[in-house]
């Protein structure tokens, strides 16, 4: 099991009940994937099941949204198979809308 | 409404050590944090600030944007794009002393439950980085708000009105400032899109003047610049993010601009492809220069009409703004729409404020 702090930015959080910062625990055995925290997120967290294309395309973040690891690229982390840790905060920023 | 930064993760102490690899490959010596889209360069947040900025600054001064005293408006939405652009300005300007005025210059469309959430952040804005702001309203200039209009012409149009309205709000406004200079914060990604959307459309006459970086209408005494033409949206959200800006970010609440949003899409999964495409899609654009077509002289014939239909320097024989036609595109949409105002109205009646959001809900109701 893993403990992490998840942000949805950018206005990505009108799927999750307008809750920017939520914790989350993925009750899993370790290693835990980014990837399995997306499955967990699409799973229990998103309100209205009609709302994952807004996040996800083909099995990943939709392009689009910036998928940042403590602060760092994802793709500077091994994007979906990044192993979390306890602590760790995820962030999803929209760049999806009007500037 | 007030503001909430995101959280601000140090840097982590792990037992894991960090890999050469994972370090900066501009000063080597702190971790890199984003993967640059234009060059895939790894870089650390120190030497992204340091290079983001200078760039724009490169962008400005090659361009000769501005000059030693000029005031300039920045078109000011409170949402990303507006708000690193009038940052990095007044950053840039104080910097490397341009020497420029810089106003903060908002419209306010009218659409309840949008745009007076946004104009709430560029007033925050205006408090931090104490810059002087104007708000012009449609209501005042038009005397329709977007709600009203979307009511009565319905929400299939409404980027087609609103679209046609902003652009003549933000020279008025200027105008009413006296300030001949109007800096959007259009970024390469809304560049690659328009260029993408005009091939599309086979709009030619558009194509050659999409992707200059200074635009001005013959007659005209408002020029309009984008400094960020070379600036990808993920940088500047990231810029954003880091350096902990307050910007407002929801999509309009009447349907987001159906077509752009076709090209959106599009870019966006090219860029996931190949990040460099949305520059070179600019490139391209930059260098598509139509043969110049052979005018004919007919004597009927307008002396300054260019290839593509287009007429300079004409005025809107109602309004007097500038039109390629005898009437401007906003006054034939207000002739349309003040033939539909219903002649009638109830007193208190509060149903056309946030129609749009009455349709989202309608949208997403099911049986």
């Amino acid at each position: 099991m893993v403990k992490v702090k998840v942000e949805f930015l950018g206005g990505l959080d009108v799927i999750f009940n307008k809750e920017r910062v939520h914790k989350v625990e993925v009750p899993q055995e370790d290693p835990v994937t980014l990837k399995d925290l997306l499955d967990y997120i699409i799973d229990n967290m998103i309100a209205n099941k009609n709302d994952v294309p807004v996040f996800i395309e083909n099995d990943t973040v939709r392009p689009g949204i910036i998928t940042l690891i403590n602060d760092t690229d994802w793709e500077l982390e091994g994007e979906l198979e990044y192993e979390l840790q306890d602590g760790d905060i995820i962030s999803f920023t929209s760049t999806l809308h009007g500037g | 409404m007030s503001y909430t930064p995101p959280s601000d993760p140090v840097n982590k102490v792990t037992n894991k050590t960090i890999k050469i690899s994972q370090l900066c490959e501009l000063c080597h010596s702190r971790k890199a944090v984003i993967k640059r889209p234009k060059n895939l360069q790894k870089i650390c947040k120190l030497c992204f600030f340091h290079v983001f900025e200078t760039e724009i600054h490169n962008t400005i001064v090659t361009n000769n944007l501005f000059y030693k005293g000029e005031r300039v408006a920045v078109g000011a939405s409170g949402g990303k794009d507006s708000t690193v652009l009038a940052h990095m300005l007044k950053y840039l300007n104080e910097k490397y002393n341009y020497g420029i005025e810089i106003v903060l210059l908002s419209i306010d469309e009218g659409i309840v439950g949008y745009r007076d959430d946004s104009l709430a952040t560029v007033k925050r804005n205006q408090q931090q980085y104490q810059l002087p702001l104007e708000i012009v309203s449609f209501k005042e200039l038009y005397n329709w708000t977007m709600d009203e209009i979307v009511a009565t012409a319905g929400i299939r149009n409404s980027c087609t009105y609103c679209g046609v309205f902003r652009r003549q709000a933000l020279d008025r406004g200027a105008e009413k400032l006296g300030i001949h200079h109007v800096i959007t914060g259009h970024n390469a990604d809304d560049m690659a899109e328009t260029v993408l959307m005009n091939i599309l459309r086979g709009d030619v006459a558009r194509l050659e003047k999409s992707t200059a970086i200074i635009t001005k209408s013959k007659g005209s005494p408002i020029k309009r610049s984008k400094p960020f033409k070379y600036s990808y949206q993920k940088e500047i959200v990231l810029y954003a993010h880091f350096k902990k800006l307050d910007y407002f970010s929801t999509e309009c609440t009447y349907a987001p601009e159906a077509f752009r949003g076709t090209a959106r899409e599009f870019m966006k999964n090219l860029e996931s492809v190949r990040p460099s495409c949305i520059i070179d899609i600019i490139q391209s654009g930059e260098n598509l220069v139509l043969k110049q077509k052979k005018v004919h002289t007919n004597g009927q014939q307008n002396s300054n009409k260019v290839a593509g239909g287009f007429v300079d320097g004409n005025r809107c024989t109602k309004c007097g703004y500038l039109s390629s036609n005898d009437i401007c595109k906003a006054c034939i949409l207000l002739e349309g729409l003040e033939r539909n105002r219903p002649s009638i109205t109830l007193d208190n009646d509060s149903s056309v404020d946030g129609a749009a959001r009455v349709m989202r809900q309608l949208e997403h109701m099911s049986f």
